[in-house]
C-alpha cells in the first residue's frame, strides 16, 4: 500500500530530515512512526501526501510513484488519503458540518448524498449532536475528532495522522486511538506520527521508529522515548 | 448535470456572501466601477443622441450654384443638360432670379423694400441634389460645378454638418480611449480585490489543496466573484446613465421646444445594454483570472 524506497528528504538551506528511509506498509495494515520533534515525522508523512518531494528515492502509493506525479494530478491522490493534522486545520469561519462536508464539496458530491455522509462521519467521531456549532466552541480533544470526521468522509482507504494525540490529555488521547482502532478493523490502512511513549508501551501495534531522519532496528519494538509526552512537537 | 449545476450556484452563493460580508467596501467597489463605466457609456449615449440631432438638422446635403448675373437663358438651358447628364447629379431644380426675389419677399416680410429696387440683385440659381452622401465627393463635387461656365459660385450647403461630423468623429475617439484607460482601471480594481480575497481565504484555500481540490476548484469562486462584481457594477453604471438622461430630458424638452423641434434623448438601446452589462462582466472575470494566476501559486501549502 505505501512503500518507501532508499528516500532522502533534504531542505533548502542543506538540512537533511530523511536519510535513506525504506519501509513497507501493507494493505490494511495500522503502524505508529515514532521518534522526537524533529526526527523527520512530518516529512514522511508529507511525503506520502506529496505536500513535499523527496530529494531522491521513490515513495509508492498504490503502487503509484508519488513523488513524480504531476502537478494536475496530486488532487486525485490526496482524495484517497485521509489527513489528520495535529494543528487540526479546521476552517472557523463555517459549522462543524460544514467543515466536514468541504472534502465532499471539493469531489463534486451530490448535495442529498453529502449530507448522509456528513452525518455518518460526525456519528461515527461522536459529534453529531454538535453540527451546528461553530469548531472555535469546541475542545481541543473535539476539535480533533472534527479533524478526524473530516479526513475519513471521503472514505479513503489509507489515513494519515500527525501528531493526532500531540496536545491532548491522556483521556482524549485514548478516545481518539480507540476511533483509530476502528477503522483499522474495517481494513483502512493507518499510519499515525507520535511521540507519546505512553500510546506505544500500551499498544501492540507495528513501530516505525525514526531518530535523525533514520529508521532505527528494530522496528517491531518500541524503543523508549525521552519526551514525556506532553510537549507540544 | 444537476449536481454540477448546484455545484455552480453554490459557489455563487458563496461569492455573493463573501462580496457583501462587509456590506459597505462591496458596494463601494460596484460604485467605483459603476461610475468608471457610466463616463464612457454615458458619452457614447451623448454622442449617439448627437449624432441623430445633427442627421435631422441637415438632412441630405445639397449644392447651391449661383450663375454669373450676365447669363442668358441659352446658357442656363445648356447648363441643365450639362447637370442632367452628371452622373453624381439625383436631382436638379432651377430658381430663376425673378422666383428667388419673391420668396425673398415672402420670407423676410421685406416685400415693400423688394418693390423699391431698381434691379434684381439675385442671380438664378440651381439646387443640385448630389448622389453622394461623404464629405470628400461633396466637395469634389463642388469644384468640378465651380468650374462650369456661368457659374459663379457654388456652395456646398450642409458642410457646416460635415464640420460637426468630423468633430463627432474626434469625440468618438475620446471615448473609445477613455474606455479603454477606464476599463484597464477596472481590471486592476477587480485584480486587487480578488487578491484582498485571496489573501483572507488563504488557510481555506490550503486546507482545500491538501484534501484534494483541484486548481479549477480553488479557482472557480473567484472567477464568480469578479465576474459577478462586473455585472453589478455595469447594472449601477446603467442606473447612473439612466438617471443622468432622466435629468437632461425636462430641460432638453423646453429647449427643444423653443427651437420647435421634436428632438427627445434616446436612452441605451437594449443591444448597447446588453453590450455594457457583458462588457462588465468580462472585465471582471479577466481581472479575477489575472488577479489568481498570479496568486494563487503563492499560497502552495508548506
Amino acid at each position: 500500500m505505501i512503500a518507501f524506497n532508499q528516500v532522502s528528504k533534504r531542505y533548502p538551506g542543506g538540512y537533511e530530515a530523511l536519510k535513506h528511509v525504506s519501509f513497507e506498509l501493507a494493505k490494511g495494515e495500522m503502524a505508529f512512526l515514532s521518534g522526537h520533534s524533529g526526527a523527520g515525522k512530518s516529512t514522511l508523512l508529507k511525503l506520502i501526501a506529496a505536500i513535499e518531494r523527496p530529494t531522491s528515492g521513490s515513495v509508492l502509493v498504490n503502487n503509484q510513484n508519488v513523488s513524480v506525479l504531476k502537478k494536475g494530478a496530486l488532487p486525485y491522490l490526496r482524495r484517497n488519503l485521509g489527513l489528520i493534522f495535529q494543528d487540526h486545520k479546521l476552517l472557523f469561519d463555517r459549522t462543524v458540518f460544514d467543515n466536514v462536508l468541504l472534502p465532499l464539496q471539493i469531489c463534486g458530491f451530490d448535495h442529498r448524498e453529502s449530507g448522509k455522509r456528513v452525518r455518518a462521519a460526525l456519528d461515527k467521531v461522536g459529534l453529531l449532536n454538535r453540527e451546528k456549532s461553530n469548531p472555535i466552541a469546541l475542545s481541543g480533544g473535539e476539535q480533533q475528532r472534527l479533524c478526524i470526521a473530516r479526513a475519513i468522509v471521503n472514505r479513503p482507504s489509507i489515513l494519515l495522522a500527525d501528531e493526532p494525540t500531540g496536545n491532548l490529555d491522556a483521556e482524549y488521547a485514548q478516545e481518539i486511538m480507540a476511533i483509530f482502532n476502528s477503522f483499522h478493523q474495517v481494513g483502512v490502512t493507518l499510519l499515525i506520527s507520535t511521540h507519546d511513549a505512553d500510546m506505544l508501551r500500551n499498544s501492540h501495534v507495528r513501530v516505525i521508529a525514526l531518530k535523525h531522519g533514520e529508521i532505527q532496528h528494530p522496528a517491531s519494538h518500541p524503543e523508549p522515548v525521552h519526551s514525556a509526552g506532553t510537549g507540544p512537537a | 448535470m444537476m449536481s454540477a449545476l448546484n455545484q455552480h450556484l453554490g459557489v455563487m452563493k458563496t461569492a455573493l456572501r463573501r462580496m457583501f460580508t462587509s456590506p459597505l467596501a462591496g458596494f463601494l467597489n460596484i460604485l467605483v466601477i459603476g461610475i468608471a463605466l457610466s463616463l464612457p457609456a454615458g458619452m457614447y449615449v451623448l454622442l449617439q443622441n448627437t449624432q441623430n440631432l445633427v442627421a435631422q438638422l441637415s438632412g441630405s446635403p445639397q449644392i447651391s450654384l449661383f450663375l454669373t448675373m450676365e447669363t442668358t437663358a441659352d446658357d442656363v438651358a445648356q447648363l441643365r443638360n450639362q447637370l442632367e447628364r452628371h452622373a453624381g447629379i439625383r436631382g436638379i431644380e432651377f430658381i430663376s432670379r425673378t422666383a428667388a426675389l419673391e420668396q425673398l419677399g415672402q420670407n423676410t416680410g421685406l416685400e415693400d423694400v423688394i418693390a423699391g429696387l431698381e434691379d434684381n440683385p439675385l442671380p438664378d440659381a440651381y439646387v443640385v441634389s448630389p448622389t453622394a452622401i461623404d464629405a470628400r465627393s461633396l466637395d469634389e463635387l463642388r469644384n468640378e460645378l465651380q468650374r462650369l461656365p456661368g457659374v459663379e459660385l457654388a456652395q456646398l450647403d450642409s458642410a457646416w454638418a460635415y464640420k460637426l461630423e468630423a468633430i463627432l468623429e474626434l469625440a468618438r475617439i475620446a471615448v473609445l480611449v477613455l474606455a479603454s484607460l477606464l476599463s484597464l482601471g477596472l481590471i486592476a480594481i477587480t485584480f486587487n480585490t480578488i487578491r484582498l480575497q485571496i489573501l483572507t481565504q488563504r488557510d481555506e484555500i490550503q486546507i482545500a489543496r491538501l484534501i484534494g481540490a483541484t486548481d479549477a476548484f480553488i479557482r472557480r469562486p473567484f472567477m464568480y466573484f469578479g465576474a459577478l462584481q462586473g455585472l453589478f457594477g455595469g447594472i449601477a453604471a446603467w442606473l447612473i446613465i439612466a438617471l443622468g438622461l432622466q435629468l437632461l430630458r425636462l430641460p432638453l424638452a423646453t429647449l427643444s421646444q423653443l427651437y420647435s423641434s421634436t428632438f427627445s434623448l434616446q436612452p441605451l438601446s437594449f443591444s448597447d445594454s446588453l453590450s455594457l452589462l457583458l462588457f462588465s462582466v468580462y472585465l471582471g472575470w479577466l481581472g479575477a483570472w489575472l488577479s489568481v494566476a498570479r496568486h494563487l501559486s503563492q499560497t502552495e501549502p508548506r
